[in-house]
């Protein structure tokens, strides 16, 4: 071939494109965190569900009977309450504080906001003692007290419901926080001075305006705190008393015991209340769009 | 809008019941870089007053500022002679339409024009009727249970509109209301604006960065530029007179001349430039041997057939043409002076136009009274 002939066939050769490389799909990129959630978590849970229900053979016994157990039906109502009022503290406590973060700008925003996440870089064992140190017979709070000769004998504050409870909110208010500033911070600034403009005064931008269009941050933070509560273990085990059980601690105990089938029940139960719940939120009118984002 | 009457009886203002707007040396400064620089403005009941500029100009925080969003840091804002500067916005009874519309979304279209009227205690039954009489009004009829996110653009303008009129306020301020639609709709709404401020018979305030719808619907423009007061004036002073550059040459395009003043007679400037000696009008005369520019509108400028004489009454110069082009309804020619000054030539497309080539020396004509000294 002349060197004229090859120049020629050159460009012809490299139109031969190699096959195009082959469509992976997304299946695909999500398939080693599926088969490692199989191996590591589904499957584990299900031996624990069907550990529920075979004792040695296949019954509803156990679930049967929690229906008439005392302390199940205690440790229970106490799990819901507390994660209720915990619920409520947090929205209480964090709502003004998603509102001031999602107003601020610059440096200010940084700093508050690190000031909220910096909790979350402590762990909850720490946070936990913490509030041991602050709670104790001897601890500052009691210390604080008895020297401003404000009480005479300690107040017991550790070991109680109110303990594990204020130190739930703690732990939990960025939660809640967190959701809330972010869908505040998106709301269009003139939609608050269209509401002054149109005569609604301070009080009512907010009751009108900002709350309304803040409620799927307000049922975001409230559905994470509350489920996150109803499985609340470390604290509620280190600043409660025995009779502020919560429902991990009570699974924990039966597991000490070997009491098997009954912790598998009582984490069904867990597990039912917060599939249960999240599914009633679903129904819920208006909460739709902010389990299913992309409808505005 | 087959004649019919566009705003219902019962939201018409009685005649002179637009508020006056008193702006004395307003002033306003973030963090000591003054967005606003002393803007003194007297707005005249039941006028269209157009504040006009480019952006960052302070025009929007001026309109911000008489809704009561910005404090000032300097002067007064009053509303028929009273003081509004220490008023709350939800107390100043202003309507006020915001450039995205800022409608609420999470209310029907009904819920949103009756949201002035709840906050002002009028009963449930008269809501719901001086809500739909505003929806007839702005031709949409039976759009009560609408969401915002179901409708236009434009009618997300009308429903805005509605409600910054419904609770009759008298005096309406408006932020670049038309800036996100298109031109054609654009066009439509800024006549059903100017229909109906003659109806409603309220002042307005209008905020836009556009020279042209500017000119289309003022009474009166306020040109602002780098926080004060450029020029005031009507449309049509303001185009044919402008006092200054900036004015000259952001609304309309125009041509600059740069002369010394030889003489002035009788209003009338005679003033050598480098290419001829050139004659403009003015109100303030300059001194003799100042420095001046002589400014004028492409479009009044013609070609001259280079062999008539000159007449007093018309400038007249020499130039060559350096870019010629085909703009539909006019031909836009780019002409050299002799001087190296360019200038920008307007002339109306048709049959009867000769079009000139590029390199062609031609002589070019406009009126003396089209030529304003800056």
């Amino acid at each position: 071939m002349s060197d004229a002939a090859l120049a020629r066939s050159a460009p012809l050769q490299r139109t031969v494109m190699p096959r195009p490389p082959r469509h992976f799909g997304p299946a695909l990129l999500v398939a080693p965190l599926v088969l490692y959630m199989a191996v590591f978590y589904a499957l584990p849970v299900l031996a624990m569900l069907a550990r529920s229900v075979i004792d040695p053979h296949l019954t509803l016994r156990n679930f049967i009977q929690l229906g008439g157990d005392g302390v199940f039906l205690h440790v229970f109502a106490n799990t819901l309450l507390t994660a209720a009022i915990v619920t409520l503290g947090t929205l209480l406590l964090g709502y003004p504080v998603a509102l001031a973060l999602s107003r601020m700008r610059g440096m200010a925003a940084t700093v508050t906001l690190i000031i909220v996440l910096l909790p979350f870089w402590t762990s909850v064992l720490v946070r936990s003692y913490a509030w041991m140190v602050l709670l104790g017979r001897h601890g500052l709070i009691n210390e604080a007290l008895r020297a401003a000769a404000l009480i005479d004998t300690p107040l017991r504050l550790l070991n109680t419901a109110f303990a594990v409870r204020i130190a739930m909110i703690h732990i939990l208010l960025p939660y809640m926080i967190l959701p809330i500033a972010s869908v505040l911070r998106q709301l269009d600034p003139a939609l608050p001075r269209a509401a002054a403009s149109l005569g609604a005064r301070p009080w009512g931008v907010f009751a009108q305006v900002v709350l309304p269009l803040s409620m799927p941050g307000v049922i975001a933070g409230t559905l994470l705190v509350f489920v996150l509560s109803l499985g609340f273990y470390i604290t509620p085990a280190l600043v409660g008393g025995p009779r502020d059980m919560m429902l991990s601690q009570l699974i924990a105990q039966q597991v000490d015991l070997l009491n098997w089938p009954y912790a598998a029940c009582l984490s069904a139960t867990l597990l039912a209340a917060t599939l249960a719940l999240l599914l009633l939120c679903q129904a819920l009118p208006g909460v739709r769009g902010v389990l299913r984002p992309g409808l505005r | 809008m087959d004649g019919t009457p566009f705003v219902a009886r019962s939201m018409r203002a009685a005649p002179g019941q637009g508020a006056k707007v008193s702006l004395v040396d307003l002033e306003k400064r973030f963090d000591g870089v003054g967005a606003v620089c002393g803007i003194s403005l007297e707005i005249a009941s039941g006028e269209f007053l157009t504040l006009l500029g480019p952006s960052g100009s302070g025009k929007t925080t001026t309109l911000m500022m008489i809704a009561g969003f910005e404090t000032p840091t300097g002067g007064d804002i009053a509303i028929d002679g009273h003081s509004v500067t220490g008023t709350p916005p939800h107390r100043r009874n202003i309507g006020m339409v915001f450039q995205n519309y800022a409608l609420f979304p999470h209310l029907t279209v009904g819920e949103n024009i009756a949201f002035p009227l709840k906050q002002r205690g009028v009963h449930r039954g008269r809501r719901k009727q001086l809500v739909a009489e505003s929806l007839a009004m702005m031709q949409l009829p039976g759009y009560e249970a609408r969401y915002p996110r179901q409708l236009s653009g434009g009618q997300q303008q009308r429903v805005a509109l509605a409600r910054a009129i419904v609770f009759q306020p008298r005096l309406l301020l408006m932020d670049e209301p038309l800036g996100a639609l298109d031109k054609q709709l654009r066009e439509s709404l800024q006549l059903e604006m100017r229909r109906l401020h003659a109806e409603l018979g309220i002042t307005f305030v209008y905020v836009t960065h556009d020279q042209e719808e500017a000119l289309i619907m003022s009474d009166r423009i306020a040109v602002v530029n780098e926080g004060r007061i450029a020029q005031l004036g009507p449309p049509e002073e303001l185009y044919d007179r402008p006092q200054n550059r900036f004015v000259a040459s952001f609304i309309g395009e125009s041509n600059f001349l740069q002369g010394t003043v030889r003489s002035t007679k009788g209003g009338v400037v005679v003033a050598d430039c480098a290419a001829a000696t050139l004659r403009g009008i003015t109100t303030q005369l300059p001194p003799v041997g100042s420095a001046v520019t002589l400014t004028t509108r492409p479009e009044r400028m013609h070609f001259a057939d280079p062999r008539a004489p000159s007449h007093p009454m018309q400038n007249r110069l020499r130039a060559t043409v350096i870019e010629a082009m085909f703009a539909g309804e006019r031909c836009r020619y780019l002409l050299r002076c002799d001087d190296g000054a360019m200038l920008v030539l307007k002339e109306p497309s048709g049959a009867a136009m000769r079009r000139r080539a590029i390199g062609e020396t031609i002589d070019v004509t406009w009126p003396v009274a089209d030529t304003a000294v800056l």
